[in-house]
């Protein structure tokens, strides 16, 4: 599983980026997590507020700092 | 009309003031042997007062301001300015710059957004003015501090500098100032969750906790600035820095603020303890204007959709209308308090 944050640098930014890695750990599930602040990158996804949260190439939340339980939840749905 | 009045005067004092916690407090401290006239007594006073008040509000308001937030997300702000054209967009740009929830981390997205839908440079702009500059938390902020007057024109006059600095860009013809990557990105619409009134609740409830964590620090520093400057700095140094004998205290007070970035919640201490001790009225509010409009983290960041030409225009522009918004106070003080 691909996992990408889109952020410009953020304290908000950041705090998914280490929710998200946490989450990851929690469920053990195999994927590799991404930081993108890169905004050239970042706008490839049509993202208009940050951060946000892509699994497998889909954009899955925008705008919105999730929690670790919250991110579990969408990874368990994504692998099935 | 009289009774309204001390409705209202009332209202304003006891309830957005807090002025019973202020009385509360003094005679707390006073019944534990802590003379509230003196320079301790009053700075501790001041502290716990200002310190609960300000924590209390910020709560409430963040709360209220989430709530309808979640109504306005950038998405949707595309959605609506695409369908003004003119001076009228300029002016329902600036007025959702109010209401929309927006980080400098989003702005480059949202330079791309507006852009894809059509929308001239200018129109964007006045967003960006009118975005940190005045939020419906600095109106009722101002207003439990300062009193409606200068609260209503504090806003209005915000919302005239983001019309007047977006349609001046716009006449300068600065299209060719913006990175070319901008024009060049083709913005989807991705599928909008819709949200239950539940979802509002949570996300209003998430952002005045989540607020109230991430600056309590910034509050309790500002306010102590305050105690100190409300108790300690002669007020004779305040007035010939700030006040009546400098005439260009807006302009030292507009460039100081500039760079900095707070949040309103915590510069307000420091504002009403800098009036309270002979500053003007204009000295104050022009600091307060920059800081909360321009900083260096969020210049940095919209450098990357412009080019430094307009991004120094841009400055210019911000920096101007503050510093004549603060003479403009200076000469109505009287009027509004």
């Amino acid at each position: 599983m691909n996992i990408k944050i889109l952020g410009g640098g953020c304290t908000s930014c950041k705090k998914l980026y280490e929710n998200t890695k946490k989450a990851v750990a929690e469920t053990g599930i195999k994927a590799e997590v991404e930081y993108i602040t890169d905004m050239e990158k970042v706008m490839a996804y049509s993202v208009m507020s940050m951060p946000a949260l892509v699994v497998n190439e889909q954009v899955v939340a925008m705008g919105k700092v999730l929690k670790p339980a919250e991110i579990v939840k969408i990874l368990e749905k994504v692998s099935g | 009309m009289e009774t309204l009045k001390t409705i209202w005067d009332f209202f304003q004092s006891e309830i957005l003031g807090m002025a019973w916690l202020n009385r509360l407090i003094g005679n707390l401290l006073n019944f534990f042997g802590l003379d509230t006239n003196g320079k301790t007594g009053g700075s501790v006073q001041f502290f716990i007062y200002d310190v609960i008040k300000i924590m209390v509000l910020l709560v409430i308001l963040v709360f209220i301001i989430s709530y309808i937030q979640s109504y306005f997300p950038p998405e949707r702000t595309k959605k609506i300015l695409g369908r003004f054209h003119g001076i009228g967009a300029n002016i329902i740009a600036a007025l959702l710059g109010t209401v929309t929830p927006f980080c400098s981390c989003s702005s480059i997205p949202l330079f791309i957004g507006f852009t894809n839908v059509g929308l001239p440079i200018g129109v964007t702009f006045s967003f960006l003015i009118s975005s940190p500059m005045v939020d419906l938390g600095s109106l009722i902020l101002l207003m439990s501090i300062f009193g409606w007057k200068v609260a209503v024109v504090y806003v209005l006059i915000g919302l005239v500098i983001a019309v007047t600095g977006g349609t001046l860009i716009e006449k300068l013809h600065l299209e060719n100032q913006v990175e070319e990557y901008i024009y060049g990105e083709k913005q989807l619409d991705l599928p909008q969750e819709k949200l239950r009134f539940k979802d509002r609740i949570r996300y209003a409830f998430e952002g005045a906790f989540g607020t109230a964590k991430s600056v309590v620090v910034y509050v309790l520093i500002g306010v102590g600035i305050g105690a100190v400057i409300h108790n300690w700095i002669p007020a004779d140094l305040i007035i010939n820095v700030l006040g009546d004998n400098n005439p260009f205290g807006v302009i030292v007070a507009a460039i100081a603020g500039a760079p900095m970035y707070a949040d309103i919640f915590s510069v307000i201490p420091i504002a009403e303890a800098l009036l309270s001790k002979g500053a003007l009225l204009g000295v104050v509010l022009s600091f307060m204007m920059g800081v909360t409009t321009l900083s260096l983290p969020s210049l940095i960041m919209l450098r990357k959709a412009v080019k430094p030409k307009l991004l120094g225009i841009f400055t210019a522009i911000c920096v101007i209308g503050i510093i004549i918004t603060g003479y403009f106070f200076n000469l109505i003080q009287s009027i509004l308090i």
